[in-house]
């Protein structure tokens, strides 16, 4: 099935622990052929024995160092060590996101509970939705630059002094449009296709059912209904 | 000359004797005594389990069992029921239906775990499978209700239809109706995942009515209370009933039909659903409670006293499924009244909340376990425990076999002793010797991993989350746990050494997953190359990770093993970590997403050959999506990228694609390219091309 240069020789797979040309233990404790006498190396076991209070000292330090390293590098965010804020911890506690959205429409509840507000989210040649939590954000700002960092070819338009679209001025608004190559845009709760940003986030959070993220050239469409819908609105 | 003991049966003995072995495990075992043993049974082996899509081919089972009748498959990690797995990730279920409706024109039941299931594939199962009985979606997600309507319109022999907690586009209730008149067979109906308002009430009814045979409904939200007394009159033989809505205006003549209906339920034995409770209403399931054996009340949001009423009149239940409305209290009641329970799951009501909103602490726990002691099984958050209640819990309750202790902010210490919880977590792999699957929280050091590894010696699937100190930890649990199969980790300091200490211990697990720990990307790659029957796999959204230096931690790794290579149908965030790790293949898109039958494409057809950087030979052919079980005959072209750039052996000019004028296709010529895995070391790939249509739904 694979390529037939696939070498099944086990010596090939003999493991050294650590990174490749690292120093430390010896050979793979599970392999066939055993290492440690010839090449002087120690079994992992044995190291771990002789240098049980440093172990845990020297894997803090390696990992400080990896960070150190990755953090002069600008691609490499990750801080594992470091716990995020409390309320932002993706997956945790580990309830299904079926039971939150649940629990978030329950009639009778009577409490002021978390209500997580999960929409889905396509974008116009992209093979693959996403889903966001609405309430993660408390601005147009903040969906936006998560946005972009979910679909990596796609940046907003410039929101304005109040997060929100002057639907009024027309030409500022085909500015914009023609300014993005993507525009988000959302189906609020008459079923109709909007473009996000044209009411205060909060009733945005509460009217969206899901996100599009289309081409500014199609949205061009949405714009005269959105301004419609607008003026009714004002 | 060859002594022919083994075979003094003829075969057909040995086939019969085989029937009656119904486990994998049996099967297999027998597959290994012989060659001759090996052939008979793997010709009458009805049943296959996949736990894993990815660990084998459709084609592979195919090849080695030609007759099956039943088939298992799981898709995504655990972890994706928590959002930890991006959407896109993978999981389609297409291929094998796909490869199946050629092979097995006689499938009965299709069994799917977290996989991407389209309409597409619906219908696809629906047309294929003449004596089709069994659909069971559970946690899947892609389709809607017509995929759904496609299935109730031709499977005539449709017995269980159970789509429990899918991601179902609902519009509408109007697929029921697609149930032709004539038909009757349906034993289970579980479709209270559906979430749209709408449901077509006569059809459901005028269904309930005529299947008499009917043991399972689990109705979905939007059927009303009032409708239940109706329902239920039409199918008093049920056994295990969900209802919608229980709640509504209290109505003394509603209330009154709804006790009668319920109370002429002799068999009813499991009950659920229960959205939107109007306590006044609950009285009505007293007819049945005695007899009941399993409850799930956890969408029920009524406070404890309310709780404890209902369940003392609940004397045989063996299974709970509860809020922490509950509270210790309403534990202790429960204690009290039902002795022989079995399972206990406990869900929190506001898990973001930063104070407690329920009086819910480790004492309920500790009173179940004090007091039940037929307890196997057991899933509980709560906001405090101890060491001294967990050595209680093991002691009092050594036949657990599943504890899944979730004690929300991570890292929190023995409330009592300010110490971490590793005795305690200690005591239970240690009391409970048949445990076969566990999940940490609370403040663990690397102790807590020595204890599972010396004891744990049956676990089989272990969940750690913000746990451990360093690289002994993981090196305890790879090292010491034996019959360890799954292995999730997140926000954990473990490192490349005990991963690459025990490569070879991940060849005899299913699968392993460690999101945000410290693995670098160095370690992936030397595991992806020195391990060939792994797919070591690392997901990373903030881009491709060899533009960050080898020691950067992977932001998510799965490894998996497989006999079938490394996939081909990943999104572009993740990579493989092949033989030769600098492989990205992420230009080979399959995206299933789509509801309709559609054609895809994400990049140019040369992107795509370039994109084919896997130096394995390959054959391209051409295939419409709509016929997925066909491919052209002629390939479209074949080559062998040992060479590069892959040399074409045999190419149709792509002018004869153009021709065909099904979608808009433009000189840029948009394909994609999807991956069929094949018996020989040929990798076959349809190219298909893209319409310019844009995203259902607008």
């Amino acid at each position: 099935m694979q390529g037939t240069e696939r070498d099944l020789n086990y010596k090939e797979t003999e493991l050294c622990l650590g990174l490749p040309g690292g120093g430390g233990g010896g050979g793979g404790e599970n392999e066939v052929e055993s290492s440690p006498k010839t090449t002087g190396k120690r079994g992992f076991s044995e190291t771990v024995d002789l240098k049980l209070n440093l172990q845990s000292k020297e894997a803090g330090m390696d990992l400080n160092q990896n960070l150190e390293t990755c953090s002069k590098q600008t691609a490499c965010t990750k801080d594992p060590s470091k716990p995020p804020a409390k309320a932002q911890v993706l997956g945790w506690p580990p309830v299904r996101s079926y039971r939150k959205n649940i629990m978030a429409n329950q009639k009778n509840s009577s409490e002021e509970c978390e209500k997580a507000a999960f929409v889905k989210v396509s974008m116009d040649g992209a093979p693959y939705l996403r889903k966001v939590d609405l309430k993660m954000y408390n601005s147009y700002q903040k969906l936006s630059d998560a946005l972009a960092k979910m679909f990596s070819s796609f940046t907003m338009g410039n929101y304005g002094s109040q997060g929100m679209i002057d639907f009024m001025n027309e030409s500022k608004l085909m500015d914009l449009l023609n300014s993005s190559d993507y525009v988000p845009t959302y189906e609020d709760k008459d079923g109709d296709w909007m473009l996000v940003g044209d009411v205060p986030w909060e009733m945005f959070v509460e009217s969206c059912k899901r996100l599009r993220i289309m081409k500014g050239s199609e949205a061009i469409g949405l714009a005269p209904r959105a301004m419609e819908k607008c003026k009714s609105r004002a | 000359m060859q002594k022919k003991v083994a075979c003094s049966f003829p075969d057909e003995v040995l086939e019969h004797v085989f029937s009656f072995i119904q486990s994998d495990k049996d099967r297999n075992a027998v597959s290994m005594v012989c060659k001759s043993w090996y052939e008979i049974e793997r010709w009458c082996r009805r049943k296959i389990f996949i736990g894993n899509c990815y660990a084998v081919s459709p084609r592979m089972v195919i090849r080695r069992f030609p007759k099956v009748r039943s088939i298992e498959l799981k898709g995504k990690p655990h972890f994706a029921d928590f959002n930890l797995v991006p959407d896109g990730w993978g999981g389609y279920v297409l291929p094998w239906i796909a490869e199946m409706a050629g092979a097995y024109p006689w499938l009965e039941e299709i069994r799917l775990k977290r996989m991407v299931v389209t309409d597409e594939c619906l219908e696809l199962i629906a047309k294929s499978f003449k004596n089709f009985k069994v659909l069971v979606l559970f946690s899947c997600e892609g389709f809607s209700t017509d995929g759904l309507a496609a299935i109730a319109a031709s499977c005539m022999n449709l017995r269980e239809l159970d789509l429990r907690d899918s991601d179902v586009d609902d519009l509408g209730g109007h697929w029921l109706s697609h149930f032709p008149e004539t038909y009757t067979s349906l034993v289970s109906l579980n479709s209270s995942c559906l979430g749209s308002d709408e449901v077509s009430l006569s059809a459901l009814e005028r269904l309930v009515g005529r299947c008499t045979n009917l043991r399972t409904l689990r109705l979905n939200r939007a059927v009303p209370l009032d409708k239940i007394a109706n329902i239920l009159g039409r199918a008093p033989q049920l056994v295990d009933f969900g209802t919608g809505t229980y709640g509504a205006d209290l109505q003394s003549d509603v209330f009154s039909s709804l006790a009668g209906a319920f109370s002429s339920c002799k068999e009813l034995r499991s009950l659920s659903g229960f959205w939107d409770v109007v306590p006044a209403y609950l009285p009505a399931i007293y007819p049945v409670c005695s007899r009941l054996t399993s409850l799930n009340l956890s969408y029920v949001t009524i406070q404890s006293p309310d709780l404890v009423k209902l369940l003392r009149h609940c004397p045989s239940l063996q299974r709970l499924l509860v809020l922490d409305y509950i509270e210790d209290s309403g534990l202790e009641a429960l204690s009290s009244s039902c002795k022989d329970l079995q399972e206990l799951r406990v869900f929190p009501s506001d898990p973001f909340g930063e104070e407690p909103n329920v009086s819910l602490t480790e004492q309920g726990l500790v009173s179940v376990c004090l007091a039940c002691p037929k307890l196997q099984s057991v899933l509980y958050f709560c906001r405090r425990m101890s060491n001294v209640a967990l050595v209680t819990i093991a002691q009092n309750c050594p036949n657990l076999t599943r504890f899944r202790l979730c004690i929300i902010e991570p890292r929190t210490a023995d409330f009592l002793t300010l110490e971490p919880l590793d005795v305690g977590f200690g005591a239970i792999v240690e009391h409970c010797k048949d445990l076969r699957r566990l999940s940490l929280s609370g403040l663990l050091t690397d102790r807590v991993f020595e204890y599972i590894g010396r004891y744990a010696k049956k676990l089989e699937m272990l969940s750690v989350a913000f746990a451990g100190e360093s690289d002994l930890g993981l090196h305890h649990v790879l090292s010491g746990c034996e019959s360890l199969r799954k292995l999730e980790i997140r926000d954990c300091p473990f490192g490349d050494k005990a991963l690459l200490a025990n490569a070879s211990k991940l060849e005899t697990m299913r699968s392993l997953w460690m999101s945000s720990c410290a693995v670098s990307f160095g370690a992936c790659k030397l595991l992806g190359q020195k391990m060939p029957r792994l797919n070591v796999e690392v997901i990373d959204e903030s881009g491709p990770p060899d533009s960050r230096p080898d020691s950067c931690p992977v932001d998510k790794l799965y490894i998996y093993r497989s006999v079938a290579g490394p996939r081909f149908d990943m999104p572009p965030f993740v990579w493989t970590m092949d033989e030769d790790s600098a492989l990205q293949v992420h230009a080979l898109h399959v995206a299933e997403y789509n509801r309709k039958p559609d054609w895809i494409g994400v990049g140019t057809y040369e992107e795509s050959i370039q994109g084919l950087r896997a130096k394995m030979p390959f054959v391209l052919y051409l295939a419409e999506l709509s016929n997925t079980s066909q491919c052209s005959s002629q390939p479209l072209l074949s080559g062998d990228t040992t060479l590069t750039p892959p040399r074409p052996l045999l190419r149709l000019p792509i002018e004869t694609l153009e021709s065909d004028d099904k979608t808009q296709r433009s000189k840029e010529g948009k394909y994609m390219i999807k991956m069929r895995y094949s018996m020989n070391p040929t990798i076959c790939f349809e190219i298909r091309p893209i319409s310019t249509r844009s995203f259902p739904g607008v």
